[in-house]
C-alpha cells in the first residue's frame, strides 16, 4: 500500500467519527431549526400584519447581507462581551439556523405565491378553512416548487458546517486540521476531507430526487400518459 | 329561496356592482349575461363570498348575511355557513392538481364533512358516475381533457349537496365539443331541479338552459325575463343589440 494511501485510511475514522457526531447532526438541527424559522418567516410576510412583516423583511435583509463567518464570529466571540455567552455547538447551531432560515425563507414565500390564486378559492369554495386550505390544498403544490431550491440551501449547509471549526466545534474540518498539522500532509489529508463532503452531499442529492418524486407524483404521470 | 338585496361591490374607486337585487326561484335555472367587467363574475363570487359585497343582503335558505357599514363584518361560521349552501364551478376547472379526480370529488367530504373514507367514497363514486367520469376515478386532473376537468369539477361542487350551483363561465375554457359534453352534464342537473345560477357569455348556453335571462352591463341589471321573452322580445335597446349576435348566426350571403 503506497504512503498516501496508508494515511488516507488510517485517517478515516477519526474523520468520519467527526462527521457522524459532529457535522451530521449539526446540519440536520440548523436545518430543521432554519426551515421552520423560514416557514414562519414566509408565512408572516406574506399573510402577517404590516409591522411584523417588516420586522420578519428587515431581519432577512440583515442575515443576507453580512457574512455566514462574521455571523459566527459576533454571536460566539462577540456576545460574551454583552453578557451572553453560548457553548460553541449551539452558538454554530444558532449561527446556522438563522442564516438558512433567512434564505429558505424566500425559496417558501416564493414557492407559495407559486400556487395560483385558484386554488385557494377553489378550496375556499368546497367549505375548507385558511389552515385547512394551505395544509391539503397549497402546501403540497408548493412543496413541489420548493424541493430543488430548499436541497440547494441544505447541500450548501452541509458544506458551511465546516465554519464551526473556528468555534471549535471538532467536526469533520477541524479534525482534518488536527490531523494535517501533526501528520505535515495537508494535501492528502484536505482531498480526503473533500471527498468526504462530496460524499455526504451526494446521499443527499439523491434524497433529493425521492422527495421530488413524491410530491410531483401527479406530474410524473401526466407526462407519461403523454 | 335564493335572494340577493341592493348589493354593491366597489374594488377601490371602481364600483363594480351597482345596487343589484336578484330572486333565484328553486329548482330553476338562471343565466347572468353581459359583456366582459360586467360584473357577472363578481355578482357570483359574492354570493359564495369569496368576494365580500361593500354593502347589501344575501339570503341562502336559511342563512342571511348583510353587508355595509352599519353591520359587523361577517365573521368566519357566518362565511362558512353560507359557502356550505353553495357549489361553485370555475373557468378553468381548479382541481387540485395533486388529487385524482375520485380524491377531488372526496376532499370536501373527508375535511368538512368530516365523513368516514368509505362513505365519502360511495358519495364520490356516484357522484362521477353522474358526470360520466366514474371511469377516470383514479386519474390525475392533468391526464384529463378540459371538458372531463370541468366535469369532474361539477362533480366536486356537488358533493356537499349545495342548494344552489353557481357557474363561473362553464365553458368558456373549453372548445365547442368539449363544451357541449359540459353542458349535457348541466341540462341532466337542470332536469333533476338543481337550482342554477351560470355567468356566462355564451348566449347559447343561456338560452338552451336556463328558464330566467339577467343581463347585466356596467354592474347593473338591466333586463331580467324568461330566457325566451329577453331573447325574442328584449324591451331595452341593450339587450336587443347584445343579443342580437345570438341570432344572426352564419354569414348572410351564405
Amino acid at each position: 500500500m503506497p504512503e498516501w494511501l496508508k494515511l488516507m485510511v488510517e485517517s478515516l475514522p477519526p474523520l468520519l467519527y467527526a462527521g457522524l457526531v459532529f457535522t451530521v447532526p449539526l446540519t440536520l438541527l440548523s436545518f430543521a431549526c432554519g426551515l421552520s424559522l423560514g416557514f414562519v418567516t414566509a408565512l408572516v410576510r406574506l399573510y402577517g400584519p404590516k409591522p411584523l412583516a417588516d420586522g420578519f423583511r428587515f431581519y432577512v435583509w440583515l442575515i443576507r447581507g453580512t457574512p455566514l463567518l462574521v455571523q459566527l464570529f459576533l454571536i460566539f466571540y462577540g456576545l460574551p462581551k454583552a453578557g451572553i455567552v453560548f457553548d460553541p455547538l449551539p452558538a454554530a447551531v444558532i449561527g446556522f439556523s438563522l442564516n438558512v432560515g433567512a434564505y429558505t425563507s424566500e425559496v417558501i414565500r416564493a414557492a407559495l405565491l407559486a400556487v395560483p390564486r385558484g386554488q385557494w378559492e377553489a378550496a375556499y369554495s368546497i367549505g375548507l378553512t385558511w389552515a385547512q386550505a394551505m395544509r391539503r390544498t397549497i402546501l403540497p403544490q408548493a412543496s413541489r416548487v420548493a424541493v430543488p431550491p430548499l436541497a440547494n440551501t441544505f447541500i450548501s449547509l452541509i458544506k458551511d458546517t465546516s465554519l464551526a471549526a473556528v468555534l471549535t466545534v471538532p467536526e469533520i474540518f477541524q479534525a482534518a486540521q488536527r490531523i494535517a498539522s501533526v501528520t505535515y500532509e495537508p494535501l492528502i489529508l484536505y482531498t480526503e476531507t473533500a471527498l468526504i463532503y462530496l460524499a455526504f452531499s451526494s446521499v443527499l442529492s439523491a434524497g433529493q430526487q425521492k422527495l421530488e418524486a413524491r410530491f410531483g407524483q401527479h406530474l410524473h404521470q401526466a407526462q407519461e400518459t403523454k | 329561496m335564493i335572494q340577493l338585496h341592493n348589493i354593491d361591490k366597489h374594488f377601490g374607486s371602481q364600483h363594480v356592482l351597482k345596487d343589484v337585487s336578484l330572486q333565484v326561484a328553486p329548482g330553476q335555472v338562471t343565466a347572468l349575461i353581459g359583456p366582459s367587467g360586467s360584473g357577472k363574475s363578481t355578482l357570483l363570487r359574492c354570493i359564495n363570498l369569496l368576494e365580500t359585497p361593500s354593502a347589501g343582503q344575501i339570503t341562502l335558505g336559511d342563512a342571511s348575511l348583510q353587508f355595509g357599514h352599519d353591520h359587523a363584518q361577517p365573521g368566519r361560521q357566518d362565511i362558512h355557513r353560507l359557502r356550505l349552501q353553495t357549489g361553485m364551478v370555475f373557468q378553468n376547472f381548479q382541481l387540485f392538481p395533486h388529487r385524482t379526480a375520485l380524491e377531488n370529488v372526496m376532499e370536501g367530504l373527508l375535511v368538512v364533512k368530516k365523513w368516514p373514507r368509505a362513505q365519502a367514497e360511495a358519495r364520490a363514486r356516484e357522484l362521477l358516475q353522474q358526470v360520466g367520469m366514474a371511469h377516470k376515478a383514479d386519474a390525475w386532473p392533468g391526464t384529463l381533457s378540459g371538458g372531463q376537468q370541468q366535469r369532474v369539477a361539477i362533480a366536486r361542487a356537488l358533493a356537499q349537496s349545495p342548494g344552489l350551483l353557481l357557474c363561473d363561465e362553464p365553458t368558456s375554457a373549453l372548445d365547442p365539443e368539449l363544451a357541449s359534453e359540459v353542458v349535457a352534464v348541466l341540462r341532466d342537473l337542470a332536469a333533476n331541479k338543481m337550482t342554477m345560477l351560470i355567468a356566462t357569455h355564451d348566449l347559447r348556453l343561456a338560452a338552451t338552459l336556463a328558464d330566467t335571462v339577467v343581463f347585466l352591463e356596467d354592474g347593473r341589471i338591466v333586463e331580467q325575463g324568461s330566457s325566451r321573452q329577453l331573447f325574442l322580445q328584449p324591451q331595452n335597446p341593450r339587450t336587443a343589440s347584445y343579443v342580437s349576435t345570438l341570432k344572426e348566426g352564419l354569414p348572410e350571403d351564405w
